[in-house]
């Protein structure tokens, strides 16, 4: 594994499917009475969070305590970072106090990348701007195997499985980080967005992408619907919320148009009504709420793995 | 320190090595065997000499923020890369759009001595695109205005880009256009491409460079105005250019030496030295740029050195300073690009670094091909000088931040002389 995890492609096939390999041991854990861990005892994790995320830093927050790492919430709001205090002099004011692992979430694109070059301990990217969410595909790609594979799932990727990912793709952090990490392991991915939200050279990324969203429904695994930020009809993205829910949004008609076994994804927040109705939401199909348990077990395997040292054995 | 000199052998432009006398601050005689007993000897044997170089384009910063960069700190690191007249673009803090302030920056130019510095007025009030600058007060001032910009700023407003082309033609004044299209670069990052998708960055596309100098093109030929395009990045631009030209519009272009040697996969790990606008672009662009000024479609290079201090690049991505240094690298960057790959000889490069960029700045006594009778502005370069990693800490600019920090480099400018008199020599500036 690499010092840091900034961006799926950080990952190998080996990384990824060790992390849920160990994911899927840690998810045990979850089931006892006392759910801790001492792996991490005595370890400083710092979640540093430009921008408001209960969900994320929540679920990160619960993964370090449930390994016994001391936990430092470290928000932009109300601190010297709203008086203009720089990434860098953060960055090392909390190294100062002794983190060992720096987890951010930042509004820049890249700003996990820049902070790696300032801080001797580890960075992980709770999501920057529109570049990328590694542990959300983590947690994504986990359910996936979890709700898709067969009864022992160690040491397998995700082969063959087909996976499409849907809406304002150009802006997601999500998508990238999973279009990424499915093709490392083995998944076929298309994205599916209106011409205005792919991305630019998306021939260049290791998927195919389209338009259609019927055509791609009836012959996909999983399908991974995208939160859409309505301040984008403002930028012409799109006409009306309406005509994006017409054109794009996974309803109960859509989401009959998938085989049997396909399954639903959102990363949340969801809109409601927007990108996904309440009834699919709500359906078997759904993983949603799967996926949030899911999130604080592949974090704890994540910094486990970054910083108590493979090898240790599970208690 | 003499002020008549000999320099022995020295390659001039390229040409046949000759002997060449500087005395009273001009070229008193060029040829082989020549004697002056009053003169200073220097050994130039194996140095090329050129026209002293003039940049169509420099920050110097001053006045404002001289934390990144002074008048005095500027031109010398000009003068060390061969220079011996610089532009200074007018986005200063106050911005150089009153007499007033184009006169100061023109004043400390003198005193500091070592290259002429050519203020560039603002076009319009405080760079904002709003309303014109008085462009003729620029031009009567001591300093002598002929180069109009808002650099840094598009003039995206087509009547007041119209009302401006037409304005300086009564001073024979240009204007030097920014070319980006204000809407379709709002929070622009890096050049839209593989890349800037892949980072999650906001693109820069080529086509608002490209419709802004296609537009440019149209108004200048409708007013007969003369129209200077800066720092053109895409291939696309060099395609617009090449057309008007061949209409014979009055379109001149320059081309940075950043966007004749580097490319956007540069960024890949949000490096901000590579931040710059317009941003870095693909191969084919710069291929297409190299190809350009080999064939004289892009008329020159011109540095764009933008100096920055440490805090403003050391920064996430989005938050750092657009900008390169580029004054004491650039002849180095033009030999490894232009020359070397065989796009350019030693006389091109006096055409495109000298010549004509001191045709288009209406910059009297520079870039006057050295001979008998010229004013004695020149440099002396080794190319034969080994590729050494540039430091730019050794850098006399005030700002570290170079793109090339690393990179090796052929060649070094030995000798510079402004009107006979050397502000640079053994590579060091003389005082």
């Amino acid at each position: 594994m690499n010092r840091h995890l900034i961006s799926a492609a950080d990952l190998s096939r080996d990384d990824a499917v060790l992390i849920l390999d160990t994911a899927a041991e840690l998810a045990s854990v979850a089931g006892r009475p006392i759910k801790k861990l001492p792996t991490l005892r005595g370890r400083t994790v710092v979640n540093l969070f430009y921008e408001d995320s209960t969900r994320t830093r929540t679920s990160f927050e619960a993964a370090a305590k449930r390994l016994s790492a001391d936990v430092i919430n470290f928000s932009a709001k109300g601190s010297s970072v709203a008086k203009g205090e720089s990434l860098k002099d953060t960055a090392l004011t909390l190294e100062a106090m002794g983190s060992d692992a720096i987890v951010i979430r930042h509004p820049a694109s890249g700003a996990p990348r820049r902070l790696a070059d300032w801080v001797s301990g580890r960075v992980i990217n709770a999501g920057d701007g529109t570049h990328e969410h590694p542990t959300q595909a983590l947690l994504d790609a986990f359910t996936m195997r979890q709700r898709l594979g067969g009864a022992d799932q160690r040491g397998k990727g995700l082969d063959g499985i087909r996976v499409t990912i849907v809406g304002d793709v150009l802006h997601s952090r999500v998508a990238r980080s999973n279009v990424l990490l499915l093709d490392t392991l083995g998944a076929e991915v298309t994205v599916v967005a209106p011409p205005t939200l792919m991305p630019y050279a998306v021939e260049t990324w290791p998927c195919k992408a389209g338009y259609d969203l019927d055509a791609e429904l009836r012959k996909t695994d999983v399908v991974m619907m995208l939160r859409v930020q309505q301040e984008r009809m403002s930028a012409a993205f799109f006409p009306t919320v309406r005509e994006y829910r017409r054109r794009y949004g996974l309803d109960t008609g859509r989401m009959a148009l998938l085989p049997e076994h396909a399954i639903v994804m959102h990363p949340g927040p969801m809109n409601r009504g927007v990108e996904i109705a309440a009834e699919v939401a709500d359906s078997p199909r759904s993983t949603i709420v799967a996926q949030v348990t899911n999130g604080v077990t592949v974090r704890m395997a994540v910094l486990y793995l970054m910083l108590g040292g493979a090898g240790e054995e599970i208690a | 320190m003499s002020d008549e000199w000999l320099i022995r052998g020295a390659s001039i432009a390229g040409g046949e090595a000759a002997d060449i006398h500087l005395r009273d601050g001009v070229v008193a005689a060029v040829g082989r065997g020549l004697a002056a007993a009053g003169a200073t000897v220097l050994d130039a044997g194996g140095l090329v000499a050129l026209p002293g170089l003039v940049d169509l384009h420099t920050h110097l910063r001053e006045p404002g923020r001289e934390d990144a960069e002074t008048v005095e700190t500027g031109t010398r690191a000009a003068a060390l890369g061969g220079y011996t007249a610089v532009h200074a673009m007018a986005n200063t803090e106050p911005v150089a759009d009153t007499a007033g302030v184009v006169e100061q920056v023109w004043r400390l130019g003198e005193q500091a001595g070592y290259v002429d510095v050519r203020p560039v007025g603002a076009v319009t009030v405080g760079l904002h695109g709003k309303q014109l600058a008085e462009l003729g007060a620029m031009a009567d001032s001591a300093a002598r205005v002929r180069v109009f910009s808002d650099d840094g700023f598009c003039v995206a407003d087509p009547l007041l880009m119209r009302r401006a082309l037409e304005y300086v033609k009564a001073f024979n004044g240009v204007i030097a256009q920014h070319a980006q299209e204000p809407r379709l670069t709002e929070g622009a990052q890096l050049n839209e491409g593989e890349i800037a998708s892949r980072l999650g960055l906001a693109g820069w596309p080529a086509a608002a460079e490209e419709a802004i100098i296609a537009r440019d093109c149209l108004l200048a030929a409708h007013v007969g105005a003369a129209l200077h395009v800066c720092h053109v990045s895409t291939a696309g631009s060099v395609e617009i250019i090449r057309w008007a030209k061949s209409k014979g519009w009055r379109v001149t272009a320059e081309v940075t030496p950043h966007h004749l040697l580097l490319t956007d996969d540069l960024a890949g790990d949000y490096d901000t030295r590579f931040k710059v606008n317009p941003p870095l672009r693909t191969q084919a662009d710069v291929d297409a740029l190299r190809q350009g000024l080999a064939d004289g479609t892009i008329d020159c290079v011109a540095t764009d050195h933008a100096p920055h201090p440490v805090e403003a690049k050391e920064s996430e991505w989005a938050a750092a300073a657009n900008g390169m240094t580029g004054l004491e690298t650039a002849l180095r960057v033009v030999q490894l690009a232009m020359v070397d790959t065989g796009l350019l000889d030693w006389a091109g490069v006096a055409d495109r670094m000298s010549v004509r960029p001191a045709a288009i700045g209406r910059v009297d006594g520079h870039g006057v091909p050295i001979a008998a009778g010229a004013p004695a502005n020149l440099a002396l370069y080794d190319a034969a000088a080994p590729a050494v990693p540039v430091d730019p800490r050794t850098h006399a600019s005030r700002s570290r931040n170079s793109p090339f920090a690393g990179m090796a480099l052929p060649g070094a400018v030995v000798a510079t002389f402004l009107r006979g008199t050397a502000t640079v020599l053994d590579g060091k500036a003389t005082r």
